[in-house]
């Protein structure tokens, strides 16, 4: 990798869920200020080692974490370390929009709301909803009900909440799969500004949007006796003009099983 | 489509890139035999049926646009198309150098006092060995046949400064001939093309196999230079 400065570092990182590993044995470096993805084929383990990086794991019971996830050095996992601050440095962004039933300025002012901010709230909601590339779209009608948005606006207007927070990191898990072409594209040219200020790692089925927006990729896979492991990981353009393994090769170009 | 299709279709591109390559063999044999015969019937064959190269040509353009909209290939896929795409222009540009062989011809006429210098269709020979290497390594995906065609250049390069000199000599010494070298200059000049022509399919070869551009070293000569 190009990149040295990284904020995320998982090592020998598993995931059982019960005795069922569905993560085996990650080591990946994510790099500051960059996009990097995560394919692979479905039930490989990605929604679930993007879980790690925030801890949502926590919420599922049958989940245990090993290894270590390094955060700016800090291990994400370490007794002193509260999860629900964590998640608002490394916020995350779901496969279909999940706006809260309430007004599209309520959606963003909630976690800045939650968290006690005394300052200006409307300059908060303005300022995500700018970087979210949806200010120029609803300034005019913040008060409406955030689901009279189209699918995109509302992932757009999912992102300006984990923007309000002031994350460092986004994670995303598929965030265009319920979109269109035009809804996908506004959101990859977002995810793109968005990534001089913020790190961001990316879930995707879809390898061409993960050629198209991340700077590195890194492939899963699943086999009988193994869930989960990392097969490559490397720069973007590499992995998708001249992967290293056979097995990514196979993969990306639709030749895999 | 599905993944076969596709791979059929990878194959059928393949198939007419190989066509193309032997419609521009036989152009080049045409026109080598025209310039040594004198032949002006088969020299104005070599010129009117150059177009179909160039048809041909672009039915692979087209074929290569419709693979790449609609499959949105990765890796070795579009690795591939893409060597295609270049292969494509390389044939066709050799087919319009022995189109310009046969222009010469029919420049020269029937003139049998021009004698074409011996190294023409010793570097015509080369030049198709060249093709032919270079399409067979496309074929069989075969890097080593690659770097074969890509060294057998040199050898054409040598026929070419050889043939040059010697056509200078002979405008020194014959004035008279100076109309006649400077055609079959032409000629040598278009053949050395040819020959370039075929050490770039080589190289496009080489690219489409490991992703390197370049004369291929083996993974474990690579730390000798």
């Amino acid at each position: 990798m190009q990149d040295q400065d990284f904020i995320l570092q998982s090592r020998g990182l598993s995931v059982y869920y019960d005795s069922t590993k569905a993560v085996t044995d990650v080591d990946l470096d994510v790099a500051r200020n960059r996009i990097t993805s995560i394919i692979g084929p479905s039930g490989c383990g990605k929604s679930t080692l993007l879980r790690c990086f925030n801890r949502m794991n926590d919420l599922i019971p049958s989940a245990r974490v090993e290894g270590q996830v390094l955060f700016d050095g800090l291990d994400l996992y370490g007794h002193d370390v509260d999860p629900t601050e964590i998640r608002y440095e490394i916020g995350m962004v779901f496969q279909r929009p999940n706006p809260f039933p309430k007004s599209i300025y309520d959606n963003v002012a909630f976690g800045p709301r939650i968290n006690g901010f005394q300052g200006d709230i409307d300059e908060i909601v303005e300022r995500s909803l700018v970087r979210a590339a949806l200010w120029d779209e609803v300034k005019d009608r913040l008060k409406s009900s955030a689901l009279s948005l189209s699918g995109g606006q509302q992932q757009r207007l999912c992102i300006a909440r984990a923007l309000a927070v002031e994350p460092r990191v986004i994670l995303m898990d598929e965030p265009c799969s319920a979109l269109d072409p035009i809804a996908t594209l506004a959101i990859e040219e977002l995810m793109r500004e968005l990534s001089e200020d913020y790190s961001i790692i990316i879930v995707t089925h879809n390898m061409q949007q993960a050629a198209r927006v991340s700077h590195y990729t890194a492939f899963l896979m699943v086999e009988e006796a193994r869930i989960g492991f990392l097969v490559e990981f490397g720069e973007s353009r590499q992995l998708f003009t001249n992967p290293k393994d056979e097995r990514t090769e196979a993969y990306i170009t639709g030749r895999f099983g | 489509m599905v993944r076969a299709d596709f791979d059929r279709s990878l194959e059928e591109l393949q198939g007419d890139l190989v066509g193309l390559g032997e419609m521009v063999e036989k152009a080049i044999l045409k026109s080598m035999d025209a310039l040594e015969r004198r032949d002006l019937t088969v020299a104005y064959e070599v010129i009117t049926e150059d177009e179909e190269i160039n048809e041909k040509r672009f039915e692979l353009e087209e074929k290569c646009i419709d693979l790449i909209a609609t499959q949105q290939p990765l890796a070795v896929d579009l690795r591939t198309l893409l060597a295609v795409l270049h292969i494509a222009v390389e044939l066709e540009r050799m087919g319009d150098y022995a189109e310009g062989i046969g222009k010469i011809c029919m420049i020269i006429g029937d003139d049998e006092e021009a004698l074409a210098p011996l190294q023409l269709p010793q570097m015509a020979e080369k030049g198709i060995a060249m093709l032919r290497g270079s399409l067979k390594s496309l074929v069989e995906r075969d890097t080593d046949l690659a770097n074969d065609v890509w060294d057998s250049d040199d050898g054409v390069d040598a026929l070419y400064d050889e043939v040059c000199h010697q056509i200078f000599l002979d405008m020194g010494e014959n004035p008279k001939a100076i109309e006649a070298s400077t055609h079959f200059l032409w000629v040598a000049h278009d053949l050395e093309r040819i020959a370039d022509r075929a050490t770039n399919i080589a190289e496009r070869v080489i690219f489409m196999v490991t992703g390197k551009v370049g004369r291929y070293t083996p993974p474990d000569k690579g730390n000798s230079g």
